[in-house]
């Protein structure tokens, strides 16, 4: 039975700080939300009080949608992050198969040279690569990104990927491989199906970084027509020094709001990739 | 599973080398798998590591032929008192950020390994500040901490803690703070999650025996609970410091580096020398200054890895 004093005990133990933390956590977003649907009047006055809304609107979504780009970005980010996801974890699960699996002249090189390029921050890269691009005559064009986002991605789905491999005994490939299989058929039919929640991660993660990516898009994407969300947000709605809260901030949750979708159907795999990392099983 | 003949499946000794069968061979499989992304990191990674070297050893503006300098743009960083300042800024930033990220994330994961009725959907929760995409949340902080408007501001005035309100992205040193508090607010969540998954793979034996050897709670977290985790610990705090090095559009989409420089940390200032201003060769000298601190970092996870 739980009595009185276990109760406070819990109280102050969990209760209290897993609120303090919730709210910490969770108040940026409500106030995107509860700032998207204020009109004006209520947002640019210092005699109401801010924490609620009076009268909610949905004209900054109207505006949104109907006076700037919005729905290109979107379309832009989403082509983006799909086609690079793709890429990234067929090419890390190529490079990630032989180097947890396989012996071979040369393997210790290449997982160290994977590590480093996956270590390698992004700063260090951004002007050599402007430098590229232009020289390839890229620059404001989707391609750009697509072919920069999988250096981030592919070392990291890589990364990930080698664990789970790993982990699936070689006795299940032998068998395969004694009744007629050949290698890539042992690799794609025996021990990919069972590493299926390894490639989901690789894909949710790599899926978020793109949505994420900021830099590349930043230098590379000039035009508003090739713009993704958050750099058409940043540059675009934000004009000099007069701010459009109402639309920056719908722009901000709308923009938030497929990768939070897509990352709720696979949290437990989002967590598992986090975690894989860094916490050995 | 159906047994096929035998000779379909060894390869008989002195048979001719078909293109299948060198398919077969470990070697020739694993670098015929490899390839394609070994070749595009050659290509898109160490080249342009390699070439940002070349690039900051040169007077390179953009749309003209760089002239080689050698260490000259290195030289005038040296003497520039701006770049001693991004270089503070950089560690300051880094440091104190990764202290509140691990002592809340630490705490967060504490709270969150009790057991509690939601207690998935509260951590799903709790992540979203890591998934969203930070140029966006950075925006809402922006909004929070506004001049004018600032929600932050109303509360403390209201409060009566305050008489009048901040101007918190306009002061250098309450620029720096809000950077430091919205890096926290994003990257905590990294550190509680990936720290609870720590905490979990502890045995409730090991408490009990503690509990039965009389120890008290902090005798508990500091004898049971910081050994087990401490792996895990080094690990994500590495990785966090790897990646706060790095750290780009939090600080551009917040402050700029502004005001006067106060917040450029080196990813800033680089872009603003390399793309703003045009300088391709002293913007690539400006982030190889990163370099130094990051391969000891590299290299001390390394080892670190190794050893476990």
């Amino acid at each position: 039975m739980v009595g009185g004093r276990d109760l406070g005990e819990r109280v102050r133990r969990l209760y209290i700080p897993l609120a303090v933390f919730v709210v910490l956590m969770l108040f940026p977003f409500y106030w995107m939300l509860i700032t998207s649907i204020k009109p004006n009047r209520e947002l640019y006055s210092q005699k109401v009080m801010p924490l609620l809304v009076y009268q909610p609107t949905l004209k900054h979504y109207v505006d949104l949608i109907t006076e700037t780009n919005f729905l290109t970005w979107t379309y832009n980010t989403m082509l983006v992050a799909v086609v690079t996801t793709v890429v990234s974890v067929v090419l890390g699960t190529m490079i990630a198969y032989p180097l947890a699996r396989m012996r071979f002249p040369g393997a210790a090189v290449v997982a160290i040279g994977v590590a480093a390029t996956y270590l390698v921050p992004q700063p260090l890269l951004f002007i050599p690569m402007s430098d590229i691009i232009n020289r390839l005559e890229l620059g404001n064009t989707l391609t750009a990104v697509m072919l920069t986002y999988p250096t981030l991605l592919i070392p990291f789905s890589a990364w990930l990927l080698m664990g789970y491999f790993k982990s699936v005994p070689r006795e299940l490939e032998e068998a395969a491989r004694i009744d007629g299989a050949s290698r890539l058929q042992a690799m794609t039919r025996i021990v990919l199906p069972l590493c299926t929640p390894g490639l989901l991660s690789a894909g949710i993660f790599s899926f978020t970084l793109a949505q994420n990516e900021f830099l590349y898009a930043l230098i590379f994407l000039a035009k508003s027509e090739v713009r993704t969300v958050p750099i058409g947000v940043v540059t675009e709605l934000i004009r000099g020094d007069v701010f459009y809260w109402g639309q920056l901030m719908a722009g901000a949750l709308l923009g938030s709001v497929p990768v939070a979708i897509i990352y709720s159907f696979f949290v437990d795999y989002y967590v598992a990739g986090l975690t894989a990392g860094s916490v050995k099983t | 599973m159906a047994v096929r003949p035998a000779e379909l499946a060894r390869p008989v000794a002195g048979r001719p080398l078909t293109l299948r069968s060198l398919f077969e061979r470990e070697g020739v499989f694993s670098w015929v798998m490899l390839s394609p992304g070994v070749l595009f990191l050659l290509a898109f990674v160490a080249y342009p590591f390699f070439y940002g070297i070349f690039l900051s050893l040169q007077d390179r503006r953009v749309a003209t032929a760089g002239v080689f300098v050698g260490l000259a743009n290195f030289v005038t960083l040296a003497h520039d008192a701006v770049f001693w300042q991004v270089t503070r800024n950089t560690f300051f930033y880094v440091a104190v950020t990764t202290v509140f990220k691990l002592v809340g994330g630490l705490g967060m994961a504490l709270v969150m390994n009790q057991t509690f009725r939601g207690r998935n959907l509260t951590r799903a929760f709790l992540l979203l500040p890591f998934i969203v995409p930070t140029a966006l949340s950075t925006i809402a902080w922006m909004w929070i901490l506004d001049p004018t408007f600032s929600v932050v501001n109303w509360l403390l005035v209201h409060g009566g803690v305050i008489s009048s309100g901040y101007s918190f992205l306009g002061n250098a040193s309450l620029a720096m703070w809000s950077l430091v508090v919205v890096n926290t607010w994003r990257g905590m969540p990294f550190y509680g999650i990936t720290l609870l998954a720590g905490l979990q793979t502890i045995s409730p034996d090991l408490y009990e025996a503690a509990a039965i050897d009389g120890a008290t709670t902090t005798q508990r977290f500091l004898y049971v609970t910081l050994p087990v985790i401490k792996p895990v610990l080094v690990i994500v705090t590495m990785f966090s410091v790897i990646f706060t090095f790095g750290d780009f559009q939090l600080i551009y989409a917040l402050t700029h580096g502004g005001p006067a420089n106060a917040t450029h940390v080196f990813s800033t200032w680089a872009f603003d020398i390399g793309m703003s201003a045009g300088q391709l060769g002293m913007g690539a000298a400006v982030a190889l200054a990163i370099l130094p601190a990051l391969a000891v970092l590299i290299v001390g996870l390394t080892f670190y890895l190794r050893r476990e």
